[in-house]
């Protein structure tokens, strides 16, 4: 791996009892599209804080762009873009006037500051919009204005903290475009967290993190190597009987999500013909695919992230933080 | 990797030459600009906060001058009557409440994300609550200074130099506001502590300013408070200016004024006072951003 822009060793972040981080190991490449996965409260949007300087860790050190994050923040801070979990636009101002607040706030040199904005906007196809007031903008537009602004000082890095959140499909594929053509035109890295699986897949690497920890870490394809094979998924009206003949005579072991049974087979596509053939108890309905990420998140942890969830406990963490987090 | 670094090596961007004094001159502008920005963009706001002065010279200052009758203050005799009285009072009004909200937005900025990005930025604290002050003191100046065409509606004459002297009066009031409101807000971790602010602090402020009534002759412990109150040194200056040009013998404009012990307060000592307030408080303000996280 060619020099690392950002590299983490041992990071710790503690709250009193509770060990929200519990030793993070991490190197990312320059240009890397970086995702860090899990499930919400796993300690992504904590460490992802470290990186960027909101919070000091309890113990173990961290570089970005080759400077340490607990010696010198400030000097972090200039060469990284953020992109926040919730909302931090002035709505009351145009997408180019919060564009030029920026500029100041972050020493950009006044001969190039319009140029950047206009190269930004034009990037992230807001030029248009540019002067209307970013409370007429939609959710969308919102965050490509925010990644705009977390570009316009050059920053080596990108860290975004679920970017995608509470956007719709197909918004969220828009904002991956723009980050893909971000990277390949000005090369930039790109470190962000999200809970959905689906949007881990455009990352060139993947840490999953549960439970404070990195459970597993390599490209999308690499990690579903690690679920043996195929995925093959079964329903019957007897379950159980089921379950306990495939592990008999199949020598696999099948495991029970949602009413289904889940196995993993080496080769599917000859797995399930003599499936269908040779199992006493009846089949319903029977499935085969690819590996997902859901399944290797599943395969280490033994539990599904569920989006559905996920946003439930969103919008209580959000609630949480307006009443309780300001007291920190 | 530019070119330069070729020619020099050692420089190779380890040392990009910040020039952090530059650099928080820039956010206290950039911050200044946006309060002022946001402030004329909202009309609305602008023309609500006139009614409420008007409200009081035209409904207050008209029903009470009729109940008050010769024997006080502002008797036939005196010449003064009471809207004139109360008009310095009621710009020191505007200012005080404008400067007062208009730094304490900050609070509105916590709630809505905005100062996240300006508190991550690679720039001192110091200088954003510099430049939160000078936003609420110039909405705040511009606020007061529009109702001085009022003047010749309530029976003061204004000359220009009266208007040149009032401007760095008004300036003074404004900013020693504005820095209590940046302290403030700099205490405040929602807008739930906003109320008790509203009534326990600005209010009583208000009231005790002797914006609305003079502060000779009162109880003992209003006395005190009165002149513990630091807008009364930026109000009593205004008022003597104002009046000073509508034909009122100094003696009056005296009788009105703040005293302390009996001394009458002389302006530049009540701008001092006001001054002082002001960079104390805001330098508080300053320690408060710096320590929190």
């Amino acid at each position: 791996m060619a020099e690392a822009v950002i590299e983490a060793k041992g990071l710790v972040k503690k709250y009193g009892e509770l060990e929200a981080v519990r030793g993070i190991d991490l190197q990312v490449a320059p240009g890397e599209i970086f995702g860090f996965l899990g499930p919400n409260g796993a300690g992504k949007s904590t460490t992802i804080s470290m990186l960027c300087t909101l919070l000091s860790p309890t113990a173990g050190t961290a570089r970005v762009a080759g400077i340490d994050v607990v010696h010198d923040p400030a000097r972090v801070r200039q060469k990284i873009g953020l992109v926040f979990q919730d909302p931090s636009l002035d709505d009351q101002l145009t997408g180019r006037e919060n564009l030029e607040f920026h500029a100041f706030i972050y020493s950009v040199p006044a001969e190039v500051r319009r140029a950047r904005i206009d190269q930004m906007l034009e990037l992230l196809q807001l030029t248009d919009r540019a002067s209307s007031q970013v409370r007429t903008y939609s959710g969308g537009m919102k965050r490509r204005l925010e990644i705009a602004r977390g570009m316009l000082h050059e920053p080596q890095i990108l860290f975004l903290d679920e970017p995608t959140l509470g956007l719709d499909p197909q918004t969220r594929r828009n904002i991956w475009t723009h980050l893909n053509d971000l990277r390949s035109r000005t090369g930039i890295t790109i470190f962000m967290t999200t809970h959905y699986m689906d949007e881990a897949e455009y990352c060139d690497r993947i840490a999953i993190i549960d439970r404070g920890q990195i459970v597993a870490l390599g490209t999308p394809d690499q990690l579903k190597a690690m679920v043996g094979g195929d995925v093959v998924t079964m329903t019957s009206t007897q379950l159980d009987a089921a379950a306990e003949e495939i592990e008999k005579s199949f020598r696999v072991t099948p495991t029970r999500v949602d009413g289904t049974l889940r196995m993993e087979v080496p080769d599917g596509k000859k797995f399930v013909p003599r499936l269908v053939r040779e199992l006493t108890v009846p089949v319903d309905t029977i499935s085969l695919r690819r590996p997902s990420l859901d399944d290797v998140f599943l395969k280490l942890t033994g539990r599904a992230i569920r989006d559905e969830e996920a946003g439930d406990r969103d919008r209580m963490r959000q609630m949480a933080s307006r009443w309780m987090g300001r007291r920190r | 990797m530019s070119v330069e670094t070729a020619t020099k090596p050692m420089a190779a961007d380890l040392t990009i030459p910040v020039d952090t004094r530059a650099a928080s001159l820039r956010a206290i502008y950039i911050i200044w600009y946006r309060d002022i920005l946001r402030y004329w963009r909202d009309r609305w706001r602008l023309v609500a906060s006139l009614a409420q002065p008007l409200l009081f010279l035209i409904v207050f200052g008209s029903g009470l001058s009729s109940s008050l009758g010769s024997g006080t203050l502002f008797g036939a005799r005196g010449g003064l009557s009471y809207i004139q009285f109360m008009y310095p009072g009621i710009i020191g009004m505007s200012i005080l409440f404008t400067a007062i909200f208009g730094a304490m937005s900050i609070v509105w900025d916590r709630e809505f994300g905005f100062l996240k990005e300006v508190l991550v930025a690679p720039i001192d604290r110091w200088a954003v609550a510099v430049g939160k002050a000078l936003g609420g003191t110039t909405q705040a100046m511009i606020q007061g200074l529009i109702l001085l065409v009022l003047a010749p509606f309530v029976g003061v004459k204004l000359s220009v130099l009266t208007v040149l002297a009032i401007i760095p009066l008004a300036a003074v009031l404004a900013f020693g506001l504005a820095s209590f409101g940046v302290m403030l807000a700099s205490m405040m971790k929602s807008l739930q502590g906003f109320q008790v602010v509203m009534n326990f602090l600005m209010m009583p402020m208000f009231f005790l300013s002797g914006a609305l009534f003079p502060l000779t002759g009162l109880p003992g412990w209003m006395t005190v408070l009165t002149r513990l109150d630091p807008a009364s040194y930026g109000i009593d200056p205004l008022r003597r200016v104002v009046l000073s040009d509508s034909g009122l013998s100094s003696a009056v404009v005296d009788r009105l004024g703040l005293t302390i012990n009996g001394h009458v307060l002389p302006i530049p000592l009540e701008v001092g006072v006001m001054l002082a307030f002001g960079v104390v408080l805001l330098g508080i303000a300053v320690v408060m951003f710096q320590r929190r996280d």
